[in-house]
């Protein structure tokens, strides 16, 4: 057994050792799994950015409330007396006997992207002072927060740089309504920071809402509390309205954009993997051909054919584990982080993101190269151990 | 053509060599295609618009309402020949949110505005007399198995029926369109909604606007807006081409991640074929050192390899673009989100000429040294 082993392994490195004798044509078959690697990471690198932006908006101590019926906020319309009826109902969190929630209004407005320079629906958001409290992950990283009862705003660092015109003590007109930006918060790169937010009654005013919200986003007093808020709303005959666990809203928003990314990702993934399998495959052939009186002689020395096949395969995906890491690390550094935004179809507004490469995807990658060196070593290495000794010594 | 035996000879001299570069080049332009389509999926709407036709929306943005009123003063701004309108109604059909999009649309305009929609003379005539009637697109009723005269309901999400959830509607034609139209819509009558909502009553969404001379749109469409400045909805008009592209740029560069992605996979495949022609020309040195010595030109020899390489090229890359051609003429891959899936002859011909440099590049290096090697050389080699 030990013998085995070892025999193994000394082919396996004799194999590995004379690969420089072959730069060329194993260069090639690694550049091509890199190649699929780094398309692999960074088609899927989006999806997992816009997903992470989607879902770490949410938490589960906080629920949203929103008409029955209405797919998002942008189609919701709750009533002032109505919001007035959710925030007191049991589960809510209450400060100093004031429950902590936040009536608010979500709408569009126009403003150029500033890598097309076409126009683009950023979101604005309608704010109660609670809000802050709501969503306390949310800093302010410069300026100050705005008044309410006045114009000013504040806007998300994401949508800062995606959007153009939104600086720290900028005026943005639109339509019949002024803002003067006065603050930039951080929300740990989730939804929220591609939106501007301003005092809700300023935007029912300039939108004409009347004593209208369009949600209401309150803070229960446990996680726990969620089913207690619910029945309690959805069984209330003067309202009618959905309750969901924010986690839940947002992580439905995210399905149709990452299924579609992920659905075109694993198909350019399959399909340029496929290719790199058929040149590791020529590589490999290549390889064998090259070493035929090579590895004859070693067979004819008694080596056993298991230890040849071994060598041929550990050879490849030698070849592909390589290039694995070189795709993977290149990946890495081009698109991680790399911000950009695009169109959520629910709410129809823009939402800005990072591509995000998770160790998970580059776990995949990874793997993903090693299966590919290994199809592609598997049919060489066994046309290398049955090779007829006596012909092979004879090539030239 | 009496040197196309020796070019297939030569590669079949090594079957399993010949057989893996062909597959690698088949798959590389099935790629190539099924990212072009992807791409011309996102941009579709621009495609197709029209040259005279503007969109008319609020200023403030898209999803902000006009009020109806807007109509009959666009119609006689000077230029213009046509104006309709349209409102997005959004819904929910059999629990699953933009199955289809829905909007509402005045019958009679509407026809007129959008010819590309074909329907038959009844179908028009049921629509204009059924205020629940509804036309909708050829891929949505044959999705959904509809029929001329089904009652289809579909959940409210913007707007509320003024009874319960669900608004009703009856299939009053199945449109058809050429292979660029969208044939997913569900279009309704404007009247029916604005009879049967609950609030925002003489409220559109935008307006199509019809010009008889596209060389004016800059200026027809300036001339409107400023006919509703500083009124409580002003807006903002614009030629449909910028409109759609505008509204694709909202997505994201798809078109620029698309094409990156496939110069990675045509570079890829360059490195690869032109290392087997490297190799398939080293292993014939003496071969190529006979040929010469039969009186072989040099020229000829350096155009014998480049065919070689170049009807591999075309071989392979035209079965992959074949292919794709095929599976995108046989359908089935739209859905609401990207409505119409062509394989466009602008980006088979693109195709078609990237096999051919490809073949040729892959070609030229091992073909020059071909070529410039000494006979006496190439026959001492082994």
């Amino acid at each position: 057994m030990f013998k085995w082993i070892s025999q193994t392994i000394a082919v396996t490195l004799l194999s590995i050792r004379t690969i420089p004798k072959r730069a060329s044509s194993s260069a090639v078959a690694m550049a091509g799994i890199a190649g699929v690697v780094i398309v692999f990471i960074a088609v899927l690198s989006i999806g997992e950015g816009f997903k992470a932006a989607m879902t770490e908006a949410g938490s589960p101590s906080r629920a949203i409330v929103l008409r029955a019926g209405a797919d998002s906020e942008m189609s919701s319309g709750l009533s002032g007396p109505e919001t007035d009826l959710i925030k007191q109902a049991p589960g809510v969190l209450l400060d100093s006997n004031h429950p902590v929630a936040s009536a608010e209004l979500f709408v569009i407005i126009d403003r150029n992207k500033i890598t097309t320079g076409t126009a683009a629906n950023v979101p604005l958001r309608g704010i109660e002072s609670t809000a802050m409290q709501v969503r306390d992950e949310v800093k302010l990283t410069e300026g100050r927060m705005f008044q309410f009862g006045t114009n000013e705003a504040i806007v998300g660092r994401s949508a800062l740089g995606q959007f153009a015109g939104l600086d720290l003590n900028s005026e943005i007109k639109s339509g019949q309504l002024t803002l003067k930006i006065v603050g930039v918060f951080d929300a740990k790169g989730s939804a929220a920071e591609s939106e501007l937010w301003a005092d809700t009654k300023l935007i029912q005013n300039v939108y004409r809402r009347g004593n209208s919200y369009q949600s209401v986003l309150v803070k229960l007093d446990s996680p726990a509390s969620f089913d207690t808020f619910k029945n309690a709303l959805t069984t209330n005959p003067q309202l009618n309205v959905q309750v969901k666990k924010e986690t839940e809203y947002y992580a439905a928003q995210s399905e149709t954009m990452t299924a579609l990314i992920k659905g075109i990702g694993y198909t350019i993934a399959f399909l340029m993997g496929m290719g790199a399998v058929f040149g590791a495959i020529l590589t490999m052939n290549t390889a064998v051909s090259a070493r035929t009186r090579e590895i004859a002689t070693l067979r004819a020395l008694g080596f056993n054919t298991i230890s040849v096949l071994i060598s041929v395969l550990g050879e490849s995906m030698a070849l592909a584990a390589l290039g694995g890491l070189a795709g993977g690390l290149l990946g890495f550094f081009a698109f991680n982080g790399y911000q950009t935004s695009t169109m959520n179809f629910q709410t129809f507004s823009q939402i800005a993101f990072a591509f995000r490469v998770t160790p998970s995807l580059l776990t995949q990658g990874l793997t993903y190269a090693l299966i590919m060196g290994f199809i592609g070593g598997v049919f060489p290495a066994i046309r290398a151990a049955r090779l007829p000794i006596p012909s092979a010594l004879r090539e030239l | 053509m009496k040197y196309f035996s020796l070019i297939w000879r030569s590669l079949l001299r090594r079957k399993t060599r010949t057989a893996f570069t062909l597959l690698m080049i088949f798959i590389a332009f099935i790629l190539y295609g099924f990212l072009m389509t992807v791409r011309g999926a996102f941009t579709q709407g621009v495609e197709v618009a029209s040259a005279e036709r503007l969109i008319m929306t609020h200023k403030v943005s898209l999803l902000q309402l006009l009020p109806i009123s807007y109509e009959q003063q666009i119609r006689t701004t000077p230029g213009v020949t046509a104006a309709t309108h349209s409102t997005w109604f959004g819904g929910t059909y059999q629990n699953n949110a933009n199955q289809f999009a829905v909007m509402a649309v005045d019958p009679t305009p509407f026809m007129a505005m959008f010819p590309e929609f074909k329907l038959t003379a009844a179908e028009r005539q049921a629509w204009l007399a059924d205020r629940q009637g509804i036309i909708v697109g050829r891929d949505t009723a044959t999705r959904y198995k509809w029929k001329v005269g089904d009652r289809v309901p579909i959940q409210a999400t913007i707007w509320q029926p003024k009874q319960g959830d669900t608004w009703f509607f009856n299939v009053s034609g199945i449109y058809d369109g050429d292979k660029n139209t969208d044939k997913t819509t569900f279009y309704f009558r404007y009247d029916y909604l604005d009879e049967n909502r609950r609030g925002a009553y003489g409220q559109v969404g935008w307006y199509t606007i019809k010009i008889a001379d596209p060389n004016r749109s800059a200026e027809i469409g300036s001339s409107i807006d400023a006919q509703f400045a500083n009124s409580a909805a002003e807006t903002k008009t614009s030629p449909e081409k910028a409109f759609m592209q505008g509204f694709a740029n909202q997505i994201g560069n798809i078109g620029l991640i698309m094409v990156a992605i496939v110069s990675v996979v045509l570079l890829l495949l360059l490195l690869n074929v032109a290392n087997q022609m490297g190799q398939s020309v080293r292993e014939r040195t003496s071969e190529i050192g006979v040929l010469k010595t039969l009186g072989f030109s040099n020229p000829l020899i350096l155009v014998l390899l480049l065919s070689e390489s170049a009807f591999l090229a075309i071989l392979g890359g035209g079965a992959g673009l074949g292919l794709v051609w095929l599976g995108v003429q046989s359908g089935g891959f739209n859905n609401s989100f990207l409505p119409v899936f062509i394989f466009g002859t602008h980006d088979l011909l693109v195709g078609i000429a990237l096999c051919l440099s490809l073949g040729l590049l892959a070609g030229i290096f091992p073909a020059t040294s071909a070529m410039r090697l000494r006979i006496t050389d190439a026959l001492r080699r082994n």
